[in-house]
């Protein structure tokens, strides 16, 4: 029926994807000059230009409807899911949790895919505490990565010079990280979109600069090893100074290099679900709320009797002891940090995982995790055209849900009995 | 001009919720309200009535804490103690208890009408972030509490089906309620009402009056309304102010202002 409309809209693709693929694809170097070969860039835009068309016109046909209907509760602004479904879901997910934990344990499991994983589950637990900042109080912060890195230096730093050891790292670097959080707040209470974005910036690279250049105690952009870390003490090496044992002596086993993977990769996942549970019930705890509606009208917010100032204030302190959790286990994980790991791309793409995955929502911030540092990683043989499908997938998922993946689902409530 | 004790002169009078005393207010070179007093009488229904641009909005901010007067002294009073408001943050305003809605609805649009009301009693309820977190019984009990709350508010205001929905979805006679439900839920003993009825039909003013009406007389609270509709004003309030060029020019029962030609010349302008 809508033919024309369909052919119109599928150019308009096609024209776009010209526009990526003639530079990205097209040209080719050779040696030392730049070679045009148009023909394959041509091919990708014609496929995408009948692929369009192809969609549309399904679409069109109704072939979708069905699915259309499944995906409709996400966007429909009533939150539907109470009583039976959410205990089906807990089963769902004692599931996964229990299906995650064993997964070092799995024939296939190698040292390689677990550090991928905590990597991940890293991304996962820094983009829920930003998501907190974002999502739930709608202060754009492009400088994440800050705390991040304070988390990790605090605790090589720490480890280095007072002897202070992993599992005590984790308190005092969220704490660190959340006085970081409560100093940048300060200043930025009058900000809003734009110009936040811009302080919060800023504020990233202070810390970036200062860890590049305080070479005495940070080791400046050489960086500065972080201790391994411990199971209660016992650390995983082969053979301890005297008088310390080991972690495989202690237990009997035999030494393997696996065994340290493994724990970092049990103790991100642990860290990890309990910050997404926390999320969880910020969320619908008062603050959560308070945040909300700082998000959506912060006048109205005040005229309600909510103190705005220690609102904020608190949204920033709590994401940023995320950051500094993460920046522990990050720097435990690698064994070395130094300040190339905390630049600003960084913090994009932290952010780009909360925003890609919706904002406020947990489920779609942990795929969009997962996407954002697996998918590099599977197009490792595809090298050159890793980083224009990264970037094109970022494109295409918000031309297509451009509130993220997936939509916060709202709390529904049923009527008291009281009443 | 001292604003620390609230010893403005000849209104000791208990029975006053409100006491302007001369407030001016000034915008560059635009005075908005020149030495304007008024009282209002703790559980009334106050209009403030006047022409467009007459400094309606802007008195009304400056009692909620959203401007700032440039001199004069607003005195609340909650039975007990008096408040002078001129310098108290929006949020301290709040607390002692003045609730307000809107010109321009502002709702949080993204959050359910039920979250909105529950969003109004941050104040009240069991906000201890380690409670919150392990859902202590002291916590379940506060939130089902607040929630109940919410509840009443709905149903008085007769938005119980749209509970669940997001506020910004809502249609507009029904957001204007819910801002009405959302002040209403912070337990105020005064509540600011700016052009609740703009927008309304016929039918859904009439209702509006009822509803301002019960609020009074079932919840003790005293109400302080702006309004275009005469038929409102004359209809259900005490007490009307007439502000005209950001002073006033009469005050009264309703009747008495309706017959004060200063009022009538006004809104008619004046016979040649």
């Amino acid at each position: 029926m809508n033919f024309i409309q369909a052919l119109k809209d599928a150019l308009m693709t096609a024209a776009l994807s010209a526009v990526l693929f003639i530079p990205a694809v097209g040209m080719v170097l050779k040696e030392r000059s730049l070679e045009l070969k148009l023909e394959r860039s041509l091919a990708l835009v014609a496929v995408v230009f009948a692929g369009r068309l192809l969609l549309t016109l399904a679409r069109q046909a109704g072939l979708f409807d069905g699915l259309k209907a499944r995906m409709a509760p996400l966007g429909s602004g009533i939150a539907r899911g109470v009583g039976n479904l959410e205990r089906h879901n807990r089963w769902l997910l004692l599931f996964l949790v229990l299906l995650l934990a064993l997964l070092p344990f799995a024939p296939f499991s190698s040292n390689y895919l677990l550090q991928i994983f905590s990597l991940t589950l890293i991304y996962v637990l820094l983009a829920s505490g930003l998501n907190i900042v974002v999502g739930l109080a709608g202060l754009l912060d492009l400088g994440f990565v800050a705390f991040y890195a304070v988390g990790a230096y605090s605790y090589a730093l720490l480890a280095q010079n007072v002897g202070l050891s992993f599992w005590m790292a984790f308190p005092i670097a969220a704490a660190l990280a959340a006085l970081a959080g409560t100093i940048l707040g300060f200043p930025v209470l009058r900000m809003h979109g734009d110009y936040l974005a811009i302080v919060t910036l800023g504020f990233g690279e202070i810390i970036r600069i200062l860890l590049v250049n305080m070479t005495e105690i940070t080791g400046g952009p050489n960086g500065i090893s972080a201790p391994r870390p411990s199971f209660f003490g016992l650390h995983f090496v082969r053979r301890a100074k005297e008088g310390v044992v080991p972690f495989h002596e202690f237990f009997g086993l035999e030494y393997s290099p696996a065994h340290r993977y493994i724990y970092v990769y049990l103790v991100a996942l642990a860290f990890t679900i309990g910050g997404i549970f926390i999320f969880k019930r910020l969320r619908e705890m008062p603050i959560g709320r308070a945040w909300e509606a700082l998000r959506e009208d912060e006048t109205a917010c005040k005229a309600l009797g909510i103190n705005h100032t220690t609102t904020k204030l608190s949204a920033f302190t709590l994401g940023a002891a995320y950051g500094g959790v993460g920046g522990v286990l990050y720097a435990a994980m690698e064994g070395f940090i130094n300040p190339h790991s905390f630049t600003f791309l960084e913090s994009a793409i932290i952010l780009a995982i909360v925003v890609l995955g919706g904002m406020g929502s947990i489920p779609g911030v942990i795929i969009a995790a997962v996407c954002i540092t697996l998918l590099p990683e599977l197009f490792r043989e595809f090298e050159q055209y890793r980083m224009l499908i990264f970037g094109l997938a970022i494109v295409v998922i918000m031309v297509w849900r451009p509130g993220g993946l997936l939509k916060v689902r709202r709390k529904s409530f049923s009527r008291g009995e009281a009443l | 001009m001292t604003q620390t004790q609230a010893k403005a002169p000849a209104q000791e009078d208990a029975t006053n919720i409100i006491t302007g005393d001369r407030i001016s207010i000034r915008f560059g070179g635009l005075m908005a309200l020149s030495q304007v007093s008024f009282e209002m009488r703790a559980g009334s229904i106050t209009a403030i009535i006047g022409p467009n641009g007459a400094g309606k909005t802007t008195l009304f901010n400056c009692i909620t804490g959203f401007y700032r007067p440039t001199s004069g002294n607003i005195i609340y009073s909650n039975g007990e103690d008096e408040h002078s408001l001129n310098r108290m943050p929006i949020h301290k305003i709040a607390r002692l208890g003045i609730a307000r809605t809107y010109q321009n609805i502002r709702l949080f649009g993204e959050m359910t009408a039920l979250e909105n009301l529950l969003v109004a009693q941050h104040q009240k309820v069991n906000h201890h972030l380690i409670s919150g977190i392990f859902k202590t019984s002291a916590f379940r009990r506060s939130e089902s509490e607040a929630t109940e709350r919410a509840w009443f508010w709905l149903r008085f205001m007769g938005l119980e089906k749209d509970a669940n929905m997001e506020a910004g979805n809502l249609p507009y006679g029904h957001q204007r309620r819910l801002e009405v439900a959302r002040a209403m839920a912070t337990g105020p003993r005064l509540i600011c009402l700016d052009e609740p009825a703009a927008g309304l039909n016929e039918q859904e003013t009439l209702g509006l009056n009822d509803l301002i009406t019960r609020l009074r007389d079932e919840h003790q609270v005293s109400v302080l309304l702006i309004e275009h509709h005469m038929s409102v004003v004359m209809r259900i309030s005490d007490h009307v102010v007439v502000l005209d060029h950001g002073e006033v020019i009469s005050a009264g029962t309703p009747a008495n202002v309706q017959a004060d030609p200063k009022v009538i010349k006004a809104y008619l302008g004046e016979e040649e």
